[in-house]
């Protein structure tokens, strides 16, 4: 169940900027997301896709810009925006002596959720982790890490999906298990912003495509009746030259 | 989430990593034992001259030994980029320090009674006799490294000179928990009470808790981009 403000106000950002060491990763980003609605970031290598989403989860705090989520600002009520967004990062964030069960436990417990054996066993289950639950993390194969990490968006009950290259190292099976979560939670009302290279999987999910290009957002729209090799050829006018 | 629980979930955790992985336990098992194997050349063979050298020798032990004992509570966090999961957690950042302090504390704790079982052997110290007093300037003197080392140990975990910079940046801020854990611990191995010299021990009091809040109430400074 999705906050009762997210529904009013979802997310907006309005300027956003991150530099490292004076270098601009992402420059005047504006972009706003109803709920139920998810935004499909493309973008080639090093536009700035996964700084967005780390700032979105607060893992990284905007050099300038503000945004908000849910009537929460994201560097000012950083502890409230963190109960509502759940990342799926390039990183697993998976202790490898631990078994699947007792990292999802574990997680959940120091977000400050208190999930009971059943809610992580059955997320466990709904990732086809079931057999392997208790089993070290570390003897499991990259593609079971991975649907630790989906797992991880069963358990919780946030608003916002932030998703990183989510079809990486999923088989057939494991992209269609979470393709039926994504359209559960965006029927539930929540929101989704995913970052991917999959024209075919990230196209067919969104209801709104946005390419990243050198930090900047060059495009944001609603994907409406656009087909995807129309996309694709849209998407190569923008970026020629990589994006540079 | 409050700060305590947060500490037992990290807590729970470490042990539960280091009790299956034993790679920390047995490296610091193995480092201990030949340090002692060590001292025992470098000291002589009088009974004066292993009474005036045990005390600091014990603690320069501990330190090292200690050293690794809190860098590896946040080695174990490096591994798939736990430590930015850390960024996720809503509130009571403080919690997962105090809950390292406490891992730093058990690692450092089982590696001081192994280190002091062999100094009693070899060098022929009846320990016994020094339990009483022992006991309290062993816990304030690893509470007081590991709060401060813990800290240097965030700031380093992700650095890439981490090795060469934690010793560097935490040697010197030692000395106030070095000085007086060793004098003290030279008057329990005497079976002398703290009375004649206690300043020491209020000095020892004094930066432990100095340490620990300093910690405390940085460390989600140091986690937090």
């Amino acid at each position: 169940m999705v906050h009762g403000e997210i529904r009013e106000v979802g997310l907006r950002i309005r300027g956003l900027g991150k530099a490292f060491r004076g270098t601009w990763a992402l420059r005047d980003v504006d972009l706003d997301l109803a709920p139920g609605e998810a935004l499909v970031l493309f973008g080639p290598n090093g536009s700035g896709k996964t700084t967005l989403l780390k700032i979105l989860a607060t893992v990284l705090r905007p050099t300038r810009g503000t945004g908000v989520l849910g009537g929460a600002d994201l560097v000012q009520e950083r502890d409230t925006v963190r109960r509502r967004v759940e990342l799926l990062s390039h990183e697993s964030y998976l202790y490898e002596d631990l078994t699947p069960r007792e990292n999802l436990s574990f997680a959940a417990a120091i977000r400050g959720g208190c999930p009971g054996g059943d809610a992580v066993a059955a997320a466990l289950e709904r990732a086809g982790l079931g057999a392997v639950e208790d089993e070290r993390v570390r003897t499991l194969s990259s593609g079971m890490k991975r649907r630790i990490s989906l797992a991880r968006l069963f358990v919780g009950k946030s608003d916002l999906w932030l998703l990183d290259e989510p079809y990486t190292n999923l088989d057939r099976e494991a992209t269609k298990l979470l393709e039926a979560a994504l359209q559960e939670h965006r029927e539930r009302g929540g929101m989704i912003v995913m970052a991917t290279h999959n024209f075919f999987d990230g196209f067919r999910l969104a209801t709104r495509v946005a390419i990243l290009a050198r930090g900047r957002l060059i495009l944001d729209e609603p994907r409406g009746t656009m087909t995807l090799p129309a996309f694709q050829e849209l998407y190569a006018l923008r970026t020629e030259g990589g994006g540079r | 989430m409050n700060f305590l629980a947060l500490a037992a979930e990290i807590l729970r955790k470490d042990l539960r990593i280091e009790a299956r992985s034993r790679e920390g336990v047995n490296t610091l098992l193995f480092f201990s034992a030949l340090l002692v194997f060590l001292f025992r050349f470098a000291l002589g063979p009088t009974e004066a001259e292993v009474r005036q050298g045990a005390p600091g020798l014990l603690w320069f032990a501990f330190i090292l030994t200690g050293l690794w004992g809190v860098a590896r509570t946040f080695q174990i966090e490096r591994e798939n980029d736990c430590l930015e999961s850390f960024r996720l957690v809503p509130e009571g950042l403080g919690g997962i320090y105090l809950g390292k302090v406490l891992v730093g504390c058990c690692l450092m704790v089982a590696t001081e009674l192994m280190i002091l079982a062999m100094f009693g052997l070899f060098f022929h110290l009846d320990l016994w006799v020094a339990t009483a007093w022992l006991v309290p300037v062993l816990v304030l003197g690893t509470v007081g490294f590991v709060a401060i080392g813990t800290l240097f140990a965030a700031i380093t975990a992700q650095l890439k000179a981490r090795e060469v910079l934690l010793p560097l940046l935490l040697f010197p801020l030692v000395i106030p928990v070095l000085l007086p854990a060793s004098r003290l611990t030279e008057l329990a191995l005497a079976g002398e009470s703290f009375a004649a010299e206690p300043h020491w021990l209020r000095l020892l009091v004094v930066f432990d808790l100095v340490f620990l809040v300093l910690g405390y109430l940085t460390f989600p400074l140091v986690v937090e981009d």
